[in-house]
C-alpha cells in the first residue's frame, strides 16, 4: 500500500516474540483490525516495532532508549538485525504507548545526559509514526537521535528534522557501485541527505562506518567517505561531531541461520587492529574526532 | 559526668582531644556527633593523592611473595594447637623494622588460627582437610567439657527444621560457624581509649546489676562482664605490642593502630561469616587533618598510613572447610568499609581520606578486601564521584549502595556489615539468617510438600498437582502460600535457636563491648531464587505450563510451551511478581515471634551460594534445567535481562526497601568500551548509570568492568592474574581463587557490551 513518500507500509503482524528482546511490557496494540492499523500507521499513530532497549555509550551520548523499528528498505550484506528487515514481523505499537514509556525514562535522560535513538530496521520507512515520535519527545524534552542509513533521508519531513538533535548516519561506501553489492540500494540519496543535515544549520551528526575486511577496507574507497564527511563540516563547521569507524562482528549470524536467509559472510574475519588503525587515522587525518 | 574521668578526681580534658570541637561527644560515648562537629567535607578533585612510597611496596611485596603458596596448599599455615583469643598469641609481623601499623592475628602472617567456639566439627575437619594434626586434649575439651555453639543448636533444633535443613530449602545456616555481621565501632578505641570504654561499660553493667532478676537482666549482667573482661584483653594485646591504649589516640597514625587493634581483637576471637570494619574512613580523617594542618604528617606520609593499614586488613584469615568455601567462595572475611554518603545536615560525608582509602587499590592493586563500599548519592561531590568511577573501571573492586535508602533507614552513621546489610554503627546489629530457597519453595507447592530430588515428605502433606492438566496460576498461588507459612515458620524457628546458643556459647565479647547498652538486634532472614520462582510463576500466568511426573508420583518437569515475559526487562508484568513474592514472604517472617525480640528483616542476596542452591534444585517452569545454577542475588536470570543493563537495574530496583531492609544485591558486568570510547566518557557514563540506579531507586550495585576474554585467560593461567579482582553479589574474590565451577558460572553471566 503505496504512502505519500511511495514506500508500502506493511501491518504488523508478528507474534509475540520469545524470551528475551521484544517490547518488555510496551503495549502491543492487537485489538485493532487491519484496515484501523493501516490507516493509523500512514496517520503516525501506529507503528511496527521490534524491540527496545535500554543502553548507554552506543547510540548516541548518555543513557538512551534505542527503539528498533521494523522494516527496511536495504539488504546489507552484513545486516546485524536480519530480523528487522520486515515491517510485517515487527509488533504493533501506537505513538501513544511508546512515548508513555518515553517519558517513564524522562529522569534517566536527563541524569545521564541521554535521550532517544530511532533505530532499525531503517527508521525512515516509517517517517509518519518516527515524526510523531520525535515530536513528542521534544514535548517532554527528551533530547532525539536518530540512527539511519540516509537511504530515505528524503521522507524525513523538515518538521521531524527540527525535532531530531542528533542524526547517526550510517556512510556504508563512498562509491556507488560498492555500497550497491553491499546494499542493493544507492549511495546518493545518503550524501545528499548528508548535505541537507549540515545545510539545516543546528542538527549534530555522528558518522558511522561498517569495516568490513574485503569490502569496504579500500583505501581509496575509505578515504571517498572521508573526504565526503570532511565535505559537510566544510558546509557547515561542526556538523559531524564524531566518526565512529565499526569493526564488523559474527554477532549476527546465528540471526541469518535462524531466519533461514543465505549469509554471504559466513567466513569474513572481524579486521585486524591494524586496518581498524588505519581505517581511523584515514578520517583523523582530516580533523575528524574519530573512534 | 565525663566518661573519661569518671573515677578521678578533678574533671579535665585529655590533651589526645587539643584542637577538637567540643561536643556531647566529650561526655559520652557518641562516635557520631565528633565527626560531625570535626570533619572537613572535601568537594574537590583527586589530584592531591599520592602513591605508593618504597616502604609500602616492600612491605606488599614480602605478603604478596607468600600467596602463591597458600592459593596452592589453601591456607599458608595453621596453628593446629592453641585455640584463638584476644590474648591467645604473642606479637607478629610482616617486618617488624618496615611496619606503620602493627598486629597480626597470629604470631606470623597467614598463619590461621583455630576458633572451636563456633564448633568442633569445623575446626577438626579444616584440620584434617589440610593435612594439621588433630590435638586429642583439645578434642576432648571442646566436645567433652566445653559446649560449643553447634552443639546447643543441634541440641535444640527440631524435626522440621532438621528435615528442612536437610533437603536445602534452609541453607547456609550459622549453626556450625561464627554468625559474624557483627560491626563493633572500633573507633571508640582511638577516640575514648580502653580505660575511656571500660569505665562507660561499668557504668552500663552497674544498671543492669541493680535491676531485679528477670532472665534478660542476668544475661545483659554476663554480657556485659564479658565485654569487660574483653577490653582489658584488648589493652593487654596491644600492651604486648608495645602500646598503651588505655588513653585516647593522640596522632593520626595512633588513632589508626588504635582503631586496627579494636578490629584485630575481634578477628582474633571471631570467625565470624563477614567481618567489617564499619564507616572509619572520615572519622580517621579528623585525625589526619589535625595533623596535617599542625605539620605533622604529609600527605605522602597520610597515604602511607591508609596503605599500610589496608595491607593489614587485605591479611586477615579464618580456618574455613572446602564445603563452607564452595558456599562463599574465595575465603572472603567481608573487611567491609563504607565510604562517602551524605550527612542529615546536607554536607557530605566524603571526606580526603574517602580517596585515600579507594586510592589503595591504585598503589597496592586490585584485591577484594577491604570490601570498598561506597555509599552513592547524586548529591555527592562530583570529583568524588568521577574518582569512585575511575577506581572500578580500572579494578573493579568497588560497590556501590543506596545512600539515601541507607540513611532514611538507619542514619547517616550506618555502615554495611557483609555486602549489603546496614547497621547504625555501635548501635545496631544482627542475627544472619542466610536464606531460603524460593524456588524449591515452588516446586514443593506443586508436589504437596515432596521434595522434588529425593521424593521426601519434607513439609506438610497436601494433594500434588492433578497429572496431564496444566498448572493453573491461582491454584498454584495458594499452594505457595500454605508452603511458604510453613517455611517462614520453620526459618524463623531455626534462627531464634541459633542465635539463642550463638549467645550462649560464642558470644561476640569484644565487638559487643564496642556497642551501646541497648542495641537494636535485627533477625536478618533471606531469600535464593527470585529469579527463577519470578519467571516460574511467569511463565505458569503466561505460558501452558505442564507438570511432568517420574514413577514416584513426583514432579520432576514442566513442559513449558508459548511466550512469557521475564523479570529484568523494566516489564511490570513479571517484575510486579518478584514484588509480590518479597512482600509476601516478609509479611509471614514478620509473623513470628523472635529472640531478643529482634526486628525481622530480609535480603536478597546469594553471595556464591547460587550455584550450590541450583545444584540442590530440580527442573524449574521458567526452563532453568536441574541442578543449573540461580542468578546471583537479586539478579535477573542470565540472558533473560536482554533490554539492556539499567532496565535489568530498574526491574531490582522495584523491590521494595521496606520489605527487605537487609539489602537487594545486583550484580553488573560490563565491558569497558561497553562504557564509551575515552576514558573520560567511559567514568562519565558510569557515574550516570550509578546515579539512575543506587543514586535513584535501587539499593546495591556490584560493578565490573571486565573483557570476557580476561576471565577466560585468567583461567588457563591464574598465574598471571593473582589480584584479578571481580565482584560477585555484594563482595569481591580473588577470580582465580573461585572453584572451576564459580567461574564458569560467573563467565556465563550476562555480559553487557551494550550497556
Amino acid at each position: 500500500m503505496p504512502t505519500s513518500h511511495g514506500i508500502a507500509l506493511e501491518v504488523p503482524t508478528g507474534p509475540p516474540r520469545l524470551i528475551g528482546a521484544g517490547l518488555a511490557g510496551v503495549h502491543s496494540s492487537n485489538e485493532f483490525s487491519h484496515d484501523e492499523r493501516l490507516s493509523m500507521m500512514r496517520a503516525g499513530e501506529l507503528g511496527s516495532v521490534h524491540s527496545w532497549e535500554l543502553v548507554t555509550a552506543v547510540d548516541g551520548p548518555g543513557t538512551r532508549m534505542t527503539v528498533f523499528l521494523s522494516g527496511c528498505p536495504l539488504r546489507c550484506l552484513y545486516c546485524q538485525n536480519p530480523d528487522t528487515l520486515q515491517m510485517r514481523d515487527g509488533e504493533p505499537v501506537t505513538a501513544d504507548e511508546l512515548l508513555a514509556r518515553i517519558g517513564h525514562y524522562r529522569g534517566i535522560f536527563a541524569t545521564t545526559g541521554g535521550g532517544i535513538t530511532l533505530s532499525g530496521g531503517e527508521v525512515l520507512m516509517q517517517p509518519a509514526f518516527a515524526a510523531r515520535i520525535l515530536r513528542g519527545a521534544k514535548e517532554l524534552g527528551v533530547h532525539t537521535a536518530i540512527d539511519t542509513s540516509g537511504f530515505l533521508g528524503a521522507h524525513l519531513g523538515d518538521a521531524a528534522l527540527a525535532d531530531t538533535d542528533l542524526v547517526l548516519l550510517d556512510v556504508k561506501s563512498g562509491d556507488e557501485e560498492i555500497y550497491h553489492r553491499l546494499t542493493g540500494g544507492r549511495l546518493e540519496p545518503t550524501l545528499e541527505f548528508g548535505r541537507r543535515l549540515a545545510a539545516e544549520g543546528r542538527v549534530e551528526v555522528w558518522i558511522r562506518y561498517v569495516l568490513v575486511p574485503a569490502l569496504t577496507d579500500r583505501w581509496d574507497d575509505v578515504e571517498r567517505v572521508a573526504d565526503y564527511v570532511a565535505s559537510l563540516n566544510q558546509l557547515r563547521s561542526g556538523t559531524v561531531t564524531r566518526v565512529e569507524v565499526l569493526p564488523f562482528h559474527q554477532m549476527g549470524r546465528d540471526k541469518w541461520h535462524m531466519l533461514g536467509r543465505p549469509y554471504e559472510l559466513e567466513d569474513t574475519p572481524p579486521p585486524s587492529e591494524e586496518l581498524t588503525e588505519r581505517v581511523v587515522t584515514q578520517f583523523l587525518s582530516r580533523g575528524l574526532l574519530t573512534f | 559526668m565525663s566518661i573519661i574521668d569518671v573515677d578521678r578526681t578533678i574533671t579535665r580534658l585529655p590533651a589526645a582531644w587539643d584542637g577538637f570541637a567540643a561536643g556531647p561527644w566529650q561526655d559520652a560515648i557518641d562516635v557520631r556527633d565528633f565527626i560531625q562537629r570535626n570533619y572537613t567535607p572535601y568537594e574537590g578533585e583527586s589530584a592531591f593523592l599520592s602513591g605508593p612510597t618504597e616502604r609500602t611496596l616492600r612491605v606488599w611485596g614480602k605478603l604478596t611473595a607468600m600467596f602463591p603458596e597458600e592459593r596452592e596448599r589453601g591456607v599458608y599455615d595453621i596453628d593446629a594447637s592453641t585455640p584463638a583469643g584476644i590474648t591467645a598469641f604473642g606479637p607478629g609481623y610482616i617486618d617488624r623494622d618496615d611496619e606503620l601499623i602493627v598486629g597480626l592475628q597470629t604470631d606470623a602472617p597467614l598463619k590461621r588460627a583455630i576458633m572451636p567456639l563456633g564448633g568442633w566439627r569445623m575446626v577438626e575437619t579444616s584440620l584434617t582437610t589440610y593435612g594439621y594434626p588433630v590435638d586429642p586434649t583439645l578434642k576432648r575439651i571442646f566436645t567433652d567439657y566445653r559446649k560449643t555453639h553447634n552443639a546447643g543448636v543441634f541440641d535444640a533444633y527440631s524435626p522440621a527444621v532438621r528435615a528442612g535443613r536437610r533437603s536445602h530449602i534452609i541453607t547456609g545456616l550459622p549453626d556450625s560457624y561464627g554468625r559474624g555481621r557483627i560491626i563493633g565501632d572500633y573507633r571508640r578505641v582511638a577516640l575514648y581509649g580502653v580505660d575511656g570504654l571500660i569505665e562507660a561499660k561499668k557504668l552500663d553493667k552497674l544498671d543492669w546489676d541493680t535491676r531485679p532478676f528477670t532472665e534478660k537482666v542476668v544475661r545483659e549482667r554476663e554480657e556485659h562482664a564479658e565485654q569487660l573482661r574483653a577490653l582489658a584483653e584488648l589493652a593487654q594485646m596491644a600492651a604486648s605490642y608495645g602500646y598503651d591504649i588505655s588513653g585516647p589516640a593522640t596522632t593520626a597514625r595512633e588513632a589508626i593502630q588504635w582503631l586496627y587493634f579494636g578490629y584485630l581483637a575481634a578477628v582474633k576471637e571471631q570467625n565470624g561469616a563477614a567481618m567489617s570494619l564499619g564507616r572509619i574512613s572520615t572519622f580517621l580523617d579528623i585525625y589526619l587533618e589535625r595533623d596535617l594542618a599542625s605539620g605533622a604528617l604529609t600527605e605522602q606520609q597520610a597515604q602511607e598510613l591508609i596503605d599500610d593499614f589496608v595491607i593489614k586488613l587485605r591479611i586477615v584469615r579464618f580456618l574455613r572447610t572446602p564445603e563452607y568455601d564452595e558456599l562463599f567462595s574465595g575465603d572472603p572475611v567481608w573487611v567491609t568499609e563504607s565510604i562517602g554518603g551524605m550527612g542529615e545536615d546536607g554536607r557530605t560525608l566524603v571526606t580526603k581520606n574517602s580517596f585515600r582509602f579507594l586510592q589503595t587499590l591504585r598503589d597496592l592493586g586490585p584485591a577484594p578486601e577491604p570490601n570498598m563500599t561506597v555509599l552513592w548519592s547524586r548529591r555527592l561531590p562530583s570529583g568524588f564521584k568521577d574518582f569512585c568511577a575511575e577506581i572500578s573501571i580500572e579494578t573493579s573492586a568497588v560497590q556501590y549502595e543506596s545512600d539515601s535508602l541507607i540513611c532514611t533507614a538507619w542514619g547517616d552513621d550506618a555502615a554495611i556489615a557483609c555486602c549489603v546489610s546496614p547497621m547504625a554503627v555501635g548501635k545496631q546489629m544482627q542475627f544472619f539468617g542466610a536464606r531460603v530457597n524460593l524456588a524449591k519453595t515452588l516446586l514443593y507447592a506443586v508436589n504437596g510438600g515432596r521434595d522434588e530430588v529425593s521424593g521426601a515428605q519434607v513439609s506438610p502433606a497436601f494433594a500434588p498437582v492433578r497429572p496431564g492438566v496444566p498448572l493453573d496460576y491461582d491454584d498454584v498461588l495458594l499452594r505457595l502460600e500454605k508452603t511458604m507459612d510453613w517455611l517462614a515458620a520453620t526459618y524463623v524457628e531455626a534462627l531464634n535457636v541459633i542465635h539463642y546458643m550463638h549467645d550462649k556459647y560464642a558470644y561476640e565479647r569484644i565487638e559487643m563491648a564496642l556497642h551501646d547498652k541497648q542495641v537494636l538486634r535485627t533477625m536478618a532472614c533471606g531469600i535464593a531464587g527470585l529469579s527463577v520462582i519470578t519467571d516460574s510463576l511467569s511463565a505458569i500466568k503466561y505460558a501452558t505450563v505442564t507438570p511432568i511426573f517420574d514413577e514416584r508420583g513426583v514432579v520432576v518437569d514442566y513442559e513449558t510451551v508459548g511466550e512469557f515475559p521475564t523479570y529484568g526487562n523494566d516489564d511490570d508484568r513479571a517484575d510486579s511478581i518478584a514484588v509480590e513474592l518479597v512482600d509476601s514472604f516478609m509479611e509471614k517472617i514478620r509473623s513470628h515471634p523472635t529472640y531478643r525480640d529482634s526486628v525481622p528483616t530480609q535480603s536478597v542476596l546469594t553471595i556464591t551460594s547460587n550455584v550450590v542452591y541450583g545444584k540442590a534444585t530440580g527442573n524449574t517452569p521458567d526452563g532453568r534445567r536441574a541442578g543449573a545454577p540461580f542468578s546471583p542475588g537479586a539478579n535477573p536470570m542470565n540472558g533473560r535481562d536482554t533490554h539492556g543493563m539499567l532496565a535489568s537495574a530498574l526491574s531490582v530496583a522495584k523491590i521494595p526497601y521496606d520489605h527487605a531492609q537487609d539489602g537487594i544485591s545486583l550484580t553488573n558486568t560490563i565491558v569497558p568500551s561497553g562504557l564509551g570510547h575515552t576514558r573520560d566518557e567511559q567514568t562519565h557514563n558510569l557515574v550516570g548509570l550509578l546515579d539512575a540506579s543506587v543514586g535513584t531507586d535501587g539499593y546495591h550495585m556490584n560493578v565490573n568492568v571486565l573483557n570476557r576474554e580476561t576471565l577466560v585467560d585468567a583461567m588457563e593461567h591464574p598465574e598471571n592474574y593473582p589480584q584479578l579482582t571481580i565482584r560477585v553479589s555484594g563482595y569481591a574474590v580473588n577470580f582465580v581463587r573461585l572453584t572451576r565451577e564459580q567461574q564458569l558460572d560467573v563467565l556465563s553471566r550476562t555480559f553487557h557490551d551494550r550497556v
